[in-house]
């Protein structure tokens, strides 16, 4: 099963790598994972997306909290969440697709934020079943370029994570 | 505000200092370039002793020996590069046994590192698969925060080792020093209490089990509490068993030991493993050597009580009933104060069970052998020397002879690399062990082949004049590789066989020591005894043992616990 995880972690040098080979070398598969300062700019936040049974995910949860540089782990599936995951996606945008393009990115709620007189770029943000479905309403051979952020979660309503 | 008297220091100084303030009395390394001012203040005073080992490897396992024969943190110093990829084996052998290791290394300097620059090497990069955690020091300013969280991270929650990488030009620029007394880090705070009601729980289980059975691990020695332990079994009357790394918690000759669990455990205990009702399980994994396949041992219902300080030890590979996460010797002090005022359920029909296993006698070998059999020498080794001695050993089959027939009356007396694995740990483990223990016995059991990937430290032992003995089992293979190439590969002993394998006895005297060849079952005792006498030197005995011998019990890989292939003879 699909499972989000957070993580505040020292903002230390080296704090990433440890997480990310934790993965690796357990063996622990990641889908994304997303990483900045917090409002606090001594502490990371990180967001890890991965995949596995409860077994898998409670050790998972074991071993990152195991990390000497981690401060807390928590699984935001286990409860209500948002995640959001930021699109920038470049389409061929001629005389001829433009007003096609910009109406499928308005019926996502998308913009556009740059724009060449053959290329628009738009930027989309949801959760990823919305990112997918945006590039399949999309002519397939029109996209040019994509990045992806990977999810950012969090808790809903008084659901707080902070140390 | 008063003001706190502090000195302008070099890293170089702090690092000594540190040292110093820690209480650490004895230093293994190798100098080097990146390294050269640490020497410098070490040469400058006389409270940290320095001892010089041949290879960084040495440094590492000597370290090792020295803290788990001690209960004291074993340091290791080496330079950038080559010096710390060589004592990478010891890290990581140290940290699967969860040793408490300070490693210090040397760096190039901070302006010149990601530069390729000579003996440039990623050391926390390296290493961090294989520590329980790592610093880069960047800035003189940090040198003595990070010494102070180095040591406490080291030593508390479970153990481990710990790497500080110094940069060349931190060792030369200077600061303000003042150790700090307290360390205090938001991202590591490890338990130390039980859960009350886990532990209550606990109770109820083993006062109403038909068949208990205790088996614990390595985290009783590391934790010391080995004493609880032995009181908590003997109050309770249950079997007991400690695993490769608990050897001597519970004392070895003890009627309730039932000896050794897993691949080569004895019968009595693989069975009482499997056929309990209630499982207490103290400081240890149930890792793949002790209970094979998880899914054969599943087979059996039993509820399992698990004590231990890291959390994520606890159901990983073995799904548990009653967790308790807290530091051992707390837990059991709950435990003992709980058990006083109840009395466990009779178990005689278990220990009428158990000793129809027991005569069994699992570890029976041929005693009318014309030819050397290696458990005589250890048999003999362990009378000779009372069962007083320290004993390191390397990996094989020795290994699991020496841990089959030494019986172990303390914690910290047997000492191996039961995790890694490592080939070539005995020696410089023995180094480590007796300079934590001048005056004190100390053997290295070993074989031809592990010896020789740590040979070089015979060369330190001149040097310091430590009277390691050293049982060479000499059978002329890789015994264990041979083994399983016996049972599992059609008898093709494919590379585990060593032609040319030097002289030892005149190897030794080379180094300056002296050795024995035996070669007869009649000349072990003696030879030993002989030895045993000489307090002062190093001795190499050289026994050439029958090379067909193999370990039993055993569970192959893969198997259960019960299903052990059980020696020709029995």
């Amino acid at each position: 099963m699909r499972h989000i995880i957070s993580i505040l972690v020292e903002n230390e040098a080296g704090a990433l790598s440890r997480i990310s080979n934790m993965f690796s070398a357990r063996g622990y598969n990641i889908e994304s994972l997303t990483v900045a300062p917090t409002e606090d700019a001594s502490m990371s936040r990180m967001t890890v997306v991965t995949a596995g049974s409860d077994e898998v995910i409670e050790k998972i949860t074991k071993q990152l909290n195991k990390l000497v540089e981690v401060v807390k782990v928590v699984d935001l599936s286990e409860a209500e969440h948002i995640e959001r995951e930021l699109m920038l996606i470049k389409v061929r945008a001629g005389a001829k697709e433009r007003e096609d393009v910009k109406r499928m990115a308005d019926i996502f709620r998308g913009r556009v934020i740059d724009v060449s007189d053959s290329t628009y770029t738009i930027e989309l943000t949801g959760d990823g079943a919305k990112l997918d479905a945006f590039i399949q309403a999309l002519d397939q051979s029109a996209i040019l370029e994509t990045v992806r952020t990977g999810a950012s979660g969090i808790g809903r309503g008084n659901r707080i994570l902070r140390v | 505000m008063d003001r706190i008297k502090t000195e302008e220091l070099t890293g170089a100084q702090i690092v000594v200092r540190c040292l110093q303030a820690e209480g650490v009395e004895v230093v293994f390394g190798y100098p080097g370039g990146a390294v050269l001012w640490i020497y410098d203040e070490l040469f400058k005073q006389d409270k940290v002793r320095h001892v010089l080992v041949r290879h960084e490897q040495g440094a590492a396992h000597a370290a090792d020996g020295y803290s788990r024969s001690s209960n004291k943190v074993g340091v290791c110093l080496v330079t950038s590069g080559p010096g710390l990829t060589n004592a990478v084996t010891g890290i990581a052998t140290a940290y699967m046994d969860s040793i408490p290791m300070i490693v210090i290394s040397g760096q190039v300097p901070t302006h010149a590192i990601g530069e390729d620059a000579f003996q440039e090497c990623d050391s926390v990069g390296i290493t961090r698969p294989c520590v329980k955690h790592n610093f880069l020091v960047r800035d003189v300013k940090d040198l003595a925060m990070t010494m102070k969280k180095a040591f406490h991270i080291a030593t508390t929650g479970r153990p481990g080792p710990v790497l500080v990488d110094i940069p060349k030009d931190v060792t030369i620029h200077t600061c303000e020093f003042q150790y700090p007394d307290t360390v205090s880090m938001r991202s590591y705070n490890p338990v130390k209490k039980g859960h009350a009601g886990q532990i209550r729980k606990a109770v109820q289980l083993l006062l109403e089990a038909e068949r208990p059975m205790v088996y614990t691990g390595g985290g009783v020695v590391l934790s010391n509490a080995s004493q609880q332990l032995t009181e908590l079994v003997r109050l309770l009357g249950f079997p007991c068993t400690n695993t490769l790394m608990g050897l001597g918690a519970y004392p070895g000759t003890d009627r309730q030991f039932l000896g050794m669990p897993g691949m080569h455990g004895t019968y009595q205990t693989n069975m009482a493993m499997q056929h309990c009702d209630v499982l207490l399980a103290i400081g240890a994994r149930f890792d793949d050597r002790v209970i094979g396949n998880p899914a054969h041992f599943a087979q059996n219902p039993r509820k399992i009580i698990h004590i231990d300080i890291d959390p994520s030890s606890i159901s990983k590979r073995v799904k548990v009933d009653v967790p308790i996460v807290g530091n051992i010797p707390d837990v059991l002090d709950v435990f003992a104060k709980l058990l006083k005022q109840a009395r466990p359920r009779d178990i005689k029909a278990w220990w009428k069970q158990i000793e129809e296993w027991r005569s069994k006698d699992c570890l029976k070998y041929d005693r009318h052998s014309k030819i050397i059999k290696p458990q005589f020498v250890l048999e003999k080794l362990y009378e000779v020397t009372g069962g007083e001695a320290f004993v390191t050993s390397d990996v094989g089959q020795h290994q699991m002879w020496a841990a089959q027939f030494y019986k172990f009356e303390q914690p910290r007396r047997w000492i191996n690399s039961g995790g890694l694995g490592t080939m070539g740990f005995g020696l410089p483990a023995a180094m480590g062990v007796q300079m934590a223990n001048p005056g004190a016995t100390v053997a290295c059991v070993t074989g031809e082949s592990s010896i020789q990937m740590c040979l070089q430290e015979l060369s330190t032992c001149k040097q310091y004049r430590l009277p390691i003995k050293i049982i060479n089992l000499n059978n002329k293979y890789m015994g264990m590789v041979r083994q399983w190439q016996q049972f599992f590969h059609g008898n093709r002993y494919s590379e585990s066989y060593m032609d040319a394998l030097p002289d030892f006895v005149k190897l030794a005297e080379g180094y300056g020591h002296s050795g024995m060849l035996i070669e007869k079952p009649s000349d072990v005792e003696p030879a030993l005894r002989e030895t045993f006498k000489r307090k002062k030197d190093l001795v190499f005995l050289d026994f050439l043992t029958d090379q067909t011998e193999n370990v039993y019990p055993m569970i192959p890989g893969g198997k259960g616990i019960t299903e052990m292939i059980l020696s020709e003879d029995l």
